[in-house]
């Protein structure tokens, strides 16, 4: 059979670390990227006699996030702890939720992959579960085990993370991949994490396995470990598929282990097989007590959970009445939305100006100066400010492109950069007149040539007067008053 | 002026009138600590110039008319498993020999805002187990009343400390017994608090479910006075409870006539040296003579108790004890060419015995297919025995028990033995399951060897549990005489 005669059946593991301030079980900082064990306490790096005490930050956006998920949110919960020895896990367990995570029972809906069928695939969502993120730990050889020494960083050490377990309800690569780009956007609008796959602030682990299509039990899978990317999740899985198609084809039975995604090969291989897998030793936390969610709390931050995507997208195209295409592309992104809505609300002309804007020029600098929407300097005032200039016929379309540029990069104000280039248009009949008549009088042969029904000439004489005011005449009104002058 | 024998309660008169200075006194705990160390080896650290600069200061706050706390310049010694900046804090353990914490324990942050002095730290058993100091890694105590003995553990250093007039109050840990075992052999009053009273940030965890930080004073006075200074909520510790301050001494000595003791049969079983049975009889009749009602009651889960206890502490200290792996503080095997092997090697070399056999229980206890037989099951039993004494607790202001079923026994008599090791905690480790307050009080000799009386109270109800004690002290007229160290 070829892989076409099965049907694929993912479920994934998604780690999301969350963006609160400090990080989940002592004050320290969680912020990316500073020196190695500059973010570090006696909590977080386990020393004898401390004890973890909860952030509540980190429990509210862990129920956010599962409100977002549509999961029911649990009345009691507690934490176990997990045990292993790895020199990044300070206390030599990780303080995790295993009987009785935070949210259950939840889903997100994401296209049918089109090669399956029409319409919206609902995928469960088992469980998000709260806990801390180790350490990282930098190896002399590949892995611990073929090093000569480790270095280790515990400034990631106790920054809050949830895990997000899927049904097994995707059945394709590309819905797996779909799924992902939806979690991430929904992670993003709720507010509770970053969701960077390059940063490590998003992980994803894969559950595969295959079946002859038409049945309903389900065949022997493999886990994969490491993919760093969105577009990696989904060729991993799709390799895998094969690798296990052939397998069965072979008449060769699956065997459970967990592989790693091997980007350079282009295919999985073996880490460990399911048999030798470590017994974790679970146990509840007897230093954190365990927790009574209110409901109350609950409902508070149900209220807090902005408007998602898909009612964005709903909404821009019903009341601003823009484009279904630029809709879909602008709620794609909560930053990009929320800059478009604040470019709006200061703004009075139609919506759809504001949306070229910001899906052309706009996204076009973010792209090539490759920075996040947050970093670009100009305000959405500033930016408003300058879509009114070109509404008031101030200056060109080409320059606003220019000031748009300088103010991207500056923050200045966009009539500031008009005034002090010298861009702003001439409209003014009485300023454009005394010119026109002058360049008249200079070229009386494409006058000439006007006059005898050459009227390509006229472009000719815009030109020059374009040339005298250094590019800042109106053209549309100097056309006018050429074709007033010469009486056409 | 002879300091050494006296109560904190009689301290804080001369110091505040000035009839002595801190100096003079912590002095005079120094030199008898050079006189009867040698012998007993209470201490693992004595932090001499830190406790004569503290006094200084006291003295000096003094003279200069500063407001400062009426205990400002009285020693105190802390088991070796509280952490303190400044001295090292080993546990008793070679794989932290030299560790120096970077942080105070609250009730070192407590002891320090009221100026007392901080004399040194007391040896106990390696990581808290044991029931006779003898599983230190450094040296065994000795008992301070029979050399030959244990002090009892594993608070042994704590207890022999103040019985012999090293220091007049030390803190200690309590997770089964710790505190009030040795206290019972040593002749002194230990106090076990509700688990939650005392935060236990910085006390290096056991069992976390089960610590709990506590008092080994000369009499129950000193207790009440020292509790004040240790007890109270603290957000960094999240099983901390929040609860208003008392003042334990104030109401000591109000009549405790009318009150309902309970005498649970189950602790005057088989095991109990019937000599020990006696003396604790004749401490509830003597708390019969006040008019107390003395009343027979049953907790029948109790035979299970050590069974759980046995179960669920090295549950929790397979875990807690996980983290010294050599990576980032402590002794580290550095000979080791891979990690694993650092790992292996460090905790192989560097635990103990006794600890490695609890991490050893512990881990089978919580493995896969084993943790519903074990300890789920003892969590279980724990509830049942918690609802057991909350029922008599309801109707009992509080319950008399021996503190041990035999008095201190000889040095190496039970190390080849650990199940009978064991069960010299059958008295102690339902407290610890259920969380309710427990105090040990002398209560006559054997043998030459102090007998200790324990009474259970009701939870948070530390205030009455201290007035039944100390109107037993006060008729009884047992309170101890400091230990000679012969």
């Amino acid at each position: 059979m070829a892989l076409e005669d099965y049907e694929i059946v993912i479920g994934l593991e998604v780690h999301a670390e969350l963006k609160t301030e400090s990080k989940i079980f002592c004050g320290c900082s969680t912020r990316f990227g500073d020196r190695p064990n500059s973010h570090v306490c006696p909590v977080c790096l386990g020393m004898p006699g401390v004890l973890p005490v909860l952030n509540k930050k980190a429990l509210e956006y862990a129920i956010l996030a599962g409100l977002a998920l549509n999961c029911e949110i649990a009345e009691w919960t507690r934490f176990d702890r997990k045990q292993y020895f790895y020199p990044d896990l300070p206390k030599a367990y990780q303080i995790s939720q295993l009987d009785y995570p935070i949210c259950y029972r939840g889903f997100v809906e994401i296209p049918v992959d089109e090669r399956l069928g029409t319409g919206v695939r609902r995928v469960g969502i088992t469980r998000v579960h709260l806990e801390e993120e180790a350490g990282k730990s930098v190896h002399s050889g590949t892995s611990l085990l073929d090093s000569t020494y480790s270095l280790e960083d515990y400034n990631r050490s106790g920054i809050p993370l949830i895990e997000i377990v899927t049904e097994p309800d995707l059945r394709s690569p590309v819905e797996a991949r779909r799924f992902l780009e939806t979690l991430k956007l929904l992670l993003e609008y709720t507010g509770v994490s970053d969701c960077k796959m390059e940063e490590g602030s998003l992980r994803c682990d894969a559950n595969v396995s295959l079946r002859p299509k038409g049945e309903t039990g389900f065949g022997v899978r493999c886990e994969i470990k490491n993919m760093n990317s969105f577009k990696a999740v989904e060729t991993a899985i799709q390799r895998e598929a094969e690798r296990q198609a052939e397998l069965l084809d072979a008449g060769q039975a699956v065997v459970p282990e967990t592989r790693g995604w091997d980007e350079t090969l282009g295919s999985t291989v073996f880490m460990r097989s399911k048999e030798s897998s470590s017994d974790y030793r679970y146990f509840p936390d007897p230093d954190l007590v365990p927790i009574v969610v209110e409901r109350d709390l609950v409902e508070r931050l149900r209220g807090l959970l902005p408007e998602m995507p898909q009612q964005r997208r709903r909404r821009y195209v019903e009341e601003l009445r823009i484009p279904e295409y630029d809709a879909v592309l602008i709620s794609g992104s909560r930053p990009l939305a929320d800059y478009f809505e604040s470019v709006l609300a200061v703004y009075d002309g139609p919506a759809k100006v504001v949306a070229n804007w910001i899906m052309g020029e706009f996204l076009r600098l973010i792209n090539q100066r490759k920075i996040e929407i947050r970093e670009a300097k100009i305000s959405p005032e500033r930016f408003a400010a300058l879509l009114k200039l070109i509404d008031k016929g101030q200056i060109s379309a080409s320059a606003a492109k220019e000031v748009l540029e300088e103010a991207f990069d500056t923050g200045e104000d966009p009539n500031d950069i008009v005034e002090r280039r010298a861009l702003k248009q001439i409209s003014d009949q009485d300023e454009l007149a005394a010119i026109v008549d002058k360049v008249i009088e200079a070229n009386p042969r494409a006058v000439e040539d006007i006059r005898s029904g050459n009227h390509k000439a006229i472009g000719f004489v815009v030109g020059q007067v374009m040339r005298e005011t250094r590019g800042q005449a109106n053209p549309k009104v100097v056309n006018q008053l050429i074709r007033e002058r010469l009486g056409l | 002026m002879e300091l050494i024998s006296k109560p904190i309660h009689e301290l804080i008169g001369l110091l505040e009138t000035r009839a002595i200075s801190a100096e003079e006194l912590v002095r005079q705990f120094l030199d008898r600590i050079d006189q009867v160390e040698p012998k007993l080896k209470a201490f693992i650290s004595v932090d001499r110039e830190g406790a004569i600069r503290a006094a200084k200061a006291a003295d000096q706050a003094r003279s200069e008319g500063r407001a400062c706390s009426r205990l400002a310049g009285i020693p105190v010694a802390l088991k070796d498993n509280i952490c303190t900046k400044g001295i090292p804090t080993t546990c008793a353990s070679k794989i932290l020999e030299g560790y120096m914490s970077p942080y105070d324990a609250y009730v070192v942050e407590r002891l320090r805002s009221e100026e007392m002095v901080i004399i040194g730290k007391t040896n106990m058993d390696e990581f808290a187990m044991g029931t006779s100091t003898e599983n230190s890694a450094f040296f065994p105590t000795r008992n301070p009343w029979d050399l030959s003995r244990v002090p009892g553990g594993s608070s042994g250093g704590s207890a022999a400390a103040v019985a012999s007039g090293e220091v007049p109050a030390a803190l200690g840990s309590d997770t089964g017994g710790s505190i009030r075992t040795p206290a019972a052999y040593c002749g002194v009053v230990g106090l076990k608090p509700s688990y939650g009273l005392v935060s236990r940030y910085g006390l290096v965890s056991y069992a976390s479910s089960l610590d709990q930080i506590g008092l080994l004073t000369g009499d129950v006075r000193d207790c009440a006075i020292m509790l004040r200074v240790i007890a109270g909520h603290d957000s960094r510790d999240s099983t901390s409870v929040q609860t208003e301050p008392v003042d334990y001494e104030a109401n000591l000595d109000e009549e405790v006539a009318g009150m309902v003791i309970g005498l649970p049969k189950e602790y005057y079983g088989a095991g109990i040296d019937p000599k020990i049975m006696e003396l604790v009889l004749e401490a509830a009749r003597t708390l019969e003579g006040l008019g107390v009602r003395v009343e027979e009651v049953s907790i029948p889960t109790l035979d299970y108790a050590l069974a759980a206890y046995y179960v669920i502490a090295p549950a929790e200290a397979s875990s807690n004890l996980a983290r010294y792996d050599g990576v980032r503080y402590g002794c580290r095997y550095d000979r080791a060419t891979d990690s694993v092997s650092m790992f292996m090697e460090t905790r192989g070399r560097g635990l103990g015995l006794e600890v490695k056999r609890r991490i050893i229980m512990g881990t089978y206890v919580l493995s896969a297919g084993y943790y519903d037989q074990y300890y789920r099951k003892a969590q279980q039993v724990r509830t049942l025995i918690r609802r057991d004494f909350e029922r008599v607790l309801q109707h009992c202001d509080a319950l008399i028990t021996p503190t041990t079923p035999t008095i201190a026994f000889k040095l190496g008599e039970k190390t080849e033995d650990p199940l009978s090791m064991y069960m010299s905690d059958v008295c102690t480790v339902a407290a610890n399951l259920v969380g309710i307050p427990a105090i040990s009080l002398p209560c006559g000799m054997h043998e030459g060897c102090p007998v200790g009386v324990q009474l259970m109270g009701r939870k948070f109800d530390e205030a009455r549990l201290l007035r039944i004690a100390y109107a037993y002290e006060q008729a009884s007229g047992l309170q101890m005489k400091k230990a000679p160290v012969a």
